[in-house]
């Protein structure tokens, strides 16, 4: 009879099913020895990084990285709330806060790159070329031409509105005209600024891996103030009793090891370094 | 069919029960008998306004087959909807020897439909899921299904999906599967309407076997000729009210209320049948 | 541009190639969402069949409530549930957090509503066939919801159904609670999101045209499985 065929192939798929689901839970916990978990930014994953040098890290220690990639506003309440091991953003005075407030037990310094100001060919501020980020930014606000803001907090939001606030503007006032704040991540943001043909600040390294540029370049870079350094802090095991220091602790130590700091360095898209590492030799 | 024995003639006596002779009373009909006698008093069911049951008095027990007449609209599905606990009187109470209707005893009032209620399953898994419902011990089940499936001559079709089977079997299996739980009382409202000669000289059959294996039945129908051949007694009403309730033969070749006696005559009462017909299609 | 059409085709040639990454991310989508939907039906189908079925006060208030819940922002329901297994929250205890266990809770929690009250509507339909009949039986609550299930599955097939799409088309829960880690949580849509989100614009719309193939692929077996029992029950 047909309804038993269908009877019985629903119960196998219902039994096939639970397993799944109990081999689901204990799965990932034996898919390494150990593992941590990194809450770190959309920049150091998109950019592809992190899948570069991750594998030699467990491949040396046995120990498996979960990348959690946020933006660094979430990734650092993320790891305030003791999900995650390890913090790598960038973004120092909120770093530094995290570890005043005693969620992280120190920051080191891991490596920089820079921020660029990114929009159209057809550049309406009249800005490709400069230098001069503050000038950069007056122009286009006295131009009143689009641009995309992340608005979510992240690091490079934090280091947009300290530009901004440089510069003696409030963008916020024209919220919704020129300025549009996206509240996404930093490749949502830039899709966003392509499609309205909005002038947005973005991470070098995120820029260049990125694919979606259409007519985009780079209009403003070089000056001392987009600078962009990347930190690194264990999340203290004292005060968040999960956390995996030892591990943890073994993945920021090779970080800042010669080692990891030539991998960084090594790390190239299209012929370009994407960060360049600056830990202080241990 | 028609040669079982018919009550004796008996006085005319309207809404009391009828006596029954002691040789046709069934062995199991004893005093912790688990239905009745059935009882209804100062039945009414009321609806915007329409006194639908208008203070019925109703003793059901004996043996044998009552069949319940009237034009449409007079209340006979609705009286034996109440009598087997299936709807609330507004007024008034039923009893099954003594007691309100419950759960425990449901099945032993067995019910059949005009349209039957199958469910979404085979004949077999039809008269199983009643079985079971019943507390029909899980061993029991399937072969007191066969049993009931091979009375109704519905063996062959176990394996059907229920709703797949023509109207006459459909209905076949609705009184097979009632009969599975072997009621002390079975209803049937107007069991067959829309069958064919065949079928329904089918369900007759069974009706009958079932009297004769001592289930007591109530039976509302319109047909004369099949009342002719079921009935050892008619009860007939009008206007939610039970006009007259004699022995068939009786009521037959002499009616004792005008009412039936039009009836009977083939006086449809046309106006009044239209309109009381129209508001049975407003009322449910 | 980039050249669109040729990523776009990238993305099922790592199909036909039965890329390794592609199949794991394509089997953890189909383990979370199916095992989500397992458990919002062992939830959803007696919640519902006993609302069809019972009557109470505020019954029509939770039938509405429920029904509303079919809408729950996948956002809304991630968000909640990180706040529950985070090691700062009352179940951080678990270590569910970015694990695939964590994104079937989230996703059971989208897909139970639906369930439910997909099932409620059906169920109640067919009570109202079978209420008298089954009245006639003297059938108390449990009886009865369990008879109308049996007697509904091929249509409570079709909630589970909606409740599998829902499930594997969600983004906003899994993201937030499974993390979108690389070989651990990472899904179809997770994968379709970052992608988007690195510019990969024609590689996340084939692997969002890879989704939706597998969606119907399943639908297809499951439907054509049903009318073909359907067929053999029903009249």
């Amino acid at each position: 009879m047909k309804r038993r065929y269908f009877l019985s192939a629903l119960g196998a798929a219902f039994a096939v099913m639970a397993a799944q689901f109990a081999g689901t839970l204990q799965g990932p916990a034996e898919a390494a020895d150990q593992f941590i978990i990194v809450q770190s930014t959309t920049s150091t994953q998109n950019s592809g990084l992190l899948d570069y040098i991750l594998p030699k890290f467990t491949e040396k220690s046995g120990i498996e990285v979960r990348v959690v990639a946020v933006g660094t506003g979430q990734a650092i309440k993320n790891a305030a709330n003791g999900d995650g091991d390890v913090l790598l953003v960038h973004a120092k005075p909120a770093e530094e806060k995290f570890v005043a407030n005693g969620d992280g037990v120190k920051r080191f310094d891991l490596m920089y790159n820079d921020f660029v100001i990114v929009g159209p060919e057809s550049d309406p501020a009249g800005i490709v070329g400069s230098s001069d980020v503050v000038n950069a930014l007056k122009k286009i606000a006295a131009a009143k031409a689009p641009f995309a803001s992340r608005g979510d907090d992240s690091g490079t939001h934090k280091k947009e509105k300290a530009l901004w606030k440089e510069a003696g503007i409030d963008p916020a006032a024209a919220s919704g005209a020129w300025y549009r704040e996206t509240g996404s991540g930093m490749g949502a943001t830039l899709n966003a600024a392509v499609g309205m043909d909005a002038y947005t600040l973005t991470d070098r390294a995120t820029w260049i891996s990125f694919k979606n540029k259409a007519s985009f370049e780079i209009a403003v870079q070089g000056d001392d103030k987009l600078f962009n350094q990347y930190g690194v802090i264990l999340v203290n095991p004292k005060k968040h009793e999960n956390v995996k220091a030892e591990a943890g602790q073994a993945f920021i130590d090779w970080l800042l090891s010669e080692e990891g700091q030539a991998l960084i360095a090594s790390y190239k898209v299209d012929g370009q370094q994407l960060f360049f590492p600056n830990a202080e030799k241990m | 069919m028609l040669d079982r024995p018919r009550s004796p003639q008996e006085p005319a006596n309207v809404v009391a029960p009828r006596p029954v002779p002691a040789e046709r009373v069934p062995a199991h009909a004893l005093p912790s008998d688990p239905v009745l006698p059935l009882s209804a008093r100062g039945l009414v069911f009321a609806r915007a306004g329409r006194r639908l049951i208008d203070d019925i008095d109703f003793t059901l027990e004996g043996a044998g087959i009552t069949l319940i007449m009237g034009h449409n609209g007079a209340g006979k599905s609705l009286l034996l909807r109440l009598l087997a606990g299936l709807v609330e009187p507004d007024a008034g109470t039923v009893t099954w020897n003594g007691r309100a209707p419950d759960r425990a005893r449901a099945t032993r009032v067995g019910f059949v439909f005009q349209k039957p209620v199958l469910l979404r399953r085979s004949a077999l898994g039809n008269v199983v899921h009643a079985l079971k419902c019943a507390g029909v011990k899980r061993a029991e089940r399937k072969l007191r299904a066969h049993e009931a499936l091979q009375r109704a001559r519905l063996a062959p079709l176990a394996g059907v999906p229920a709703r797949l089977m023509s109207g006459g079997e459909q209905q076949r299996l609705a009184l097979a599967r009632a009969l599975a739980l072997r009621p002390r009382v079975l209803m049937l409202d107007e069991p067959t309407a829309s069958l064919d000669p065949t079928s329904v000289a089918h369900i007759e059959a069974l009706a009958l076997e079932a009297v004769r294996a001592g289930t007591r039945i109530l039976f509302v129908g319109h047909d004369l000729a099949q009342a002719r051949r079921l009935a050892d007694e008619v009860v007939f009403m009008h206007s939610g009210r039970i006009a007259e309730r004699t022995p068939a033969a009786t009521f037959f070749d002499n009616p004792q209320s005008p009412l039936a006696a039009r009836f009977l005559a083939g006086d449809l009462l046309l106006d009044e049948d239209r309109k009381l017909k129209r508001e049975e299609e407003t009322t449910p | 541009m980039q050249d669109f059409s040729g990523e776009f085709f990238d993305a099922f040639k790592l199909v036909a190639a039965l890329d390794p990454t592609l199949l794991e991310v394509v089997g953890l989508s189909l383990r979370v969402s199916l095992c989500a939907v397992v458990i919002a039906a062992m939830v959803g189908l007696p919640l519902g069949a006993f609302l069809a079925v019972a009557r109470f006060p505020g019954r029509g208030a939770a039938v509405i409530l429920l029904n509303s819940l079919m809408g729950l922002p996948p956002v809304v329901v991630g968000l909640a549930v990180y706040l529950m297994l985070s090691n700062a929250g009352p179940l951080g205890v678990l270590q569910l957090l970015y694990t695939p266990g964590a994104m079937i809770i989230a996703q059971a929690l989208l897909v139970t509503p639906i369930v439910a009250a997909l099932t409620r509507q059906t169920v109640e339909d067919m009570r109202g066939e079978y209420a008298e009949y089954l009245a006639t039986l003297g059938t108390g609550p449990f009886a009865m919801v369990a008879t109308l299930l049996v007697d509904a599955r091929y249509s409570l097939l079709t909630a589970l159904l909606a409740g599998f799409g829902r499930a594997i088309a969600e983004v906003g829960a899994v993201i937030i609670v499974g993390g979108n880690i690389n070989h651990v949580t990472r899904v179809m849509t997770t994968t379709i999101a970052l992608e988007t989100s690195k510019g990969n614009l024609a590689m996340a719309m084939g692997l969002g045209m890879v989704l939706i193939a597998i969606a119907v692929s399943i639908n297809a077996v499951l439907m054509s499985l049903r009318s073909a029992a359907t067929n053999a029950a029903y009249g």
